[in-house]
């Protein structure tokens, strides 16, 4: 699993990457009550908006952390947005998306780069 | 997190200590939620009592000759009827009828008249007061006190443990009396559409007050978060975001604070524009919005009728943590403010079904007699 400076984490098989947002994201987001997630089909480069989680208060853009197309969001969360708080690392991922340069997976932040960076904020 | 230019409230090192998460509000840095978050500090305020820190409001003695008939040259309020003891929401007016600020105005005592205002109007709004009534009256700003909140179905009974007067109290009544020990400024109100009290204390007495109030089981710190979702719930409006110096109390559906005699005597700032609203009607009007299916439509978000033309803005939404499901305010066209009407909003580019709903969302509970 790797890790952006926007929580986001990211696992990759072959050439699909999932995507979703770490659990300290998740904690500070507070109770999700809505996420919408990309259709299959879109085309995101790193950077772009890929996804928004809506807490209470506030919405919240998440965004793609690696380039390619989107092959499925997780329609999962349509119904049960509290699953990014209950397992954010697990069933709670936005997108899956089939990469274009397996570089900008490699070139992320590791768990223990990660955990690092969390203790500097 | 900190910010050297942020005033701090008399409960900020409470706030710390509590696990608060602060943010920058009205220029002061307030508690936006504690440890347990929105959803259910919302949620325990509806079944039990919370206790919010609102010392950034603006509080003040408005003091001198007459001083309730000086309060009428700027707001349409029947200050000269409001009886000892009473308290009355009322707006400050621009002299186009737009609404300088909301606000709370009272008589707990012989001491002038006591208001309560918005933390992020209280200069301007203190400063038009002295400028408008100057000669008459004056503002006596009580810097030295905090505001707390104590609100929920519980609120009475844990207060009546430490004000027993406060229980013999009914929605909007003011006092002053000795609670904790203390000067207090008590009025049976809020900003959250349940039952619960203002307490206005010696910021010396901030703390001790506080934690004696966390001390009972039944109370819990509540952030701005959920104060924001439970007046949004409660059908409030919100200054700055639902009403402003443009819109006039009739378009934010407030005209109740235009009172009968004020009406007739049409001599508040801004009354040409009023009495004619009041008379002909509005091009817009302020209505809640049930979000049937989607995202929570927030501020600024656009609202379409069937057809998709646009007719209007969101001006707070978000979501309804009693409800379950997203809910909003906004102003649209007054053949369309009906409840019941069928409406979009558009939430990135993306049309919704909403449909207008009466306010408020989730019934008040105010107690008005006992």
């Amino acid at each position: 699993m790797r890790f952006t400076k926007d929580h986001e984490w990211v696992t990759l098989e072959g050439d699909v990457a999932t995507v979703g947002i770490t659990a300290y994201a998740a904690e500070q987001l507070g109770d999700v009550v809505f996420v919408e997630v990309p259709e299959a089909g879109k085309a995101v480069k790193t950077g772009d908006n890929l996804a928004v989680v809506e807490s209470v208060k506030a919405a919240s853009d998440i965004y793609a952390p690696v380039s390619g197309e989107v092959i499925e969001g997780n329609a999962g969360l349509g119904d049960a947005p509290e699953t990014v708080n209950d397992q954010p690392e697990k069933a709670g991922w936005f997108a899956k998306i089939k990469i274009a340069d397996q570089a900008e997976y490699e070139a992320l932040m590791d768990r223990a780069a990660y955990e690092d960076f969390l203790q500097s904020l | 997190m900190s910010d050297d230019n942020l005033k701090t409230t008399p409960l900020n090192a409470a706030h710390i200590a509590a696990g608060a998460r602060m943010v920058p509000f009205a220029g002061y840095s307030m508690p936006v939620q504690y440890k347990d978050g929105v959803m259910k500090e919302h949620l325990w305020t509806r079944e039990n009592a919370g206790l919010f820190d609102v010392s950034h409001m603006g509080q003040a003695r408005l003091r001198g000759v007459s001083p309730l008939s000086a309060f009428e040259e700027v707001t349409p309020g029947d200050f000269i009827g409001l009886k000892p003891g009473k308290q009355r929401y009322s707006i400050l007016l621009n002299k186009k009828g737009g609404i300088i600020d909301d606000l709370m105005a009272a008589r707990p005592d012989d001491d002038g008249l006591f208001v309560v205002v918005n933390g992020a109007c209280k200069d301007n709004d203190f400063k038009i007061i002295d400028d408008e009534l100057a000669g008459q009256v004056r503002i006596d700003r009580l810097e030295d006190r905090a505001l707390l909140a104590l609100q929920g179905p519980k609120a009475a009974a844990v207060l009546a443990d430490h004000a027993p007067e406060a229980a013999t109290m009914v929605f909007m009544d003011a006092r002053s009396i000795t609670a904790f020990g203390a000067d207090a400024i008590i009025s049976r109100t809020g900003y959250t559409g349940e039952d619960g009290y203002e307490i206005s204390i010696p910021a010396s007495e901030a703390e001790r007050v506080w934690n004696t109030l966390l001390a009972d089981d039944r109370v819990k710190p509540i952030g701005l978060g959920a104060r924001d979702s439970l007046r949004l719930e409660a059908g409030l409006p919100l200054y700055g975001h639902d009403v402003d110096e443009t819109v006039s109390p009739v378009e934010a559906d407030l005209a109740f604070a235009v009172s009968k005699k004020r009406r007739e005597a049409r001599d508040f700032p801004g009354a040409a524009r009023i009495s004619k609203e009041l008379a002909e009607g509005v091009s817009r009007k302020r209505v809640g919005l049930t979000v049937l299916e989607g995202a929570p439509a927030r501020e600024g978000a656009e609202i379409a009728d069937e057809a998709g033309n646009v007719v209007g803005v969101i001006t707070s939404g978000g979501f309804s943590p009693s409800l379950g499901k997203p809910i909003a305010m906004g102003f649209v066209p007054p053949a369309l403010a009906v409840a019941g009407t069928k409406l979009k909003v558009i939430v990135r580019g993306k049309p919704q079904s909403a449909e207008v709903t009466a306010m408020p969302f989730v019934p008040h509970r105010y107690v008005r007699k006992l």
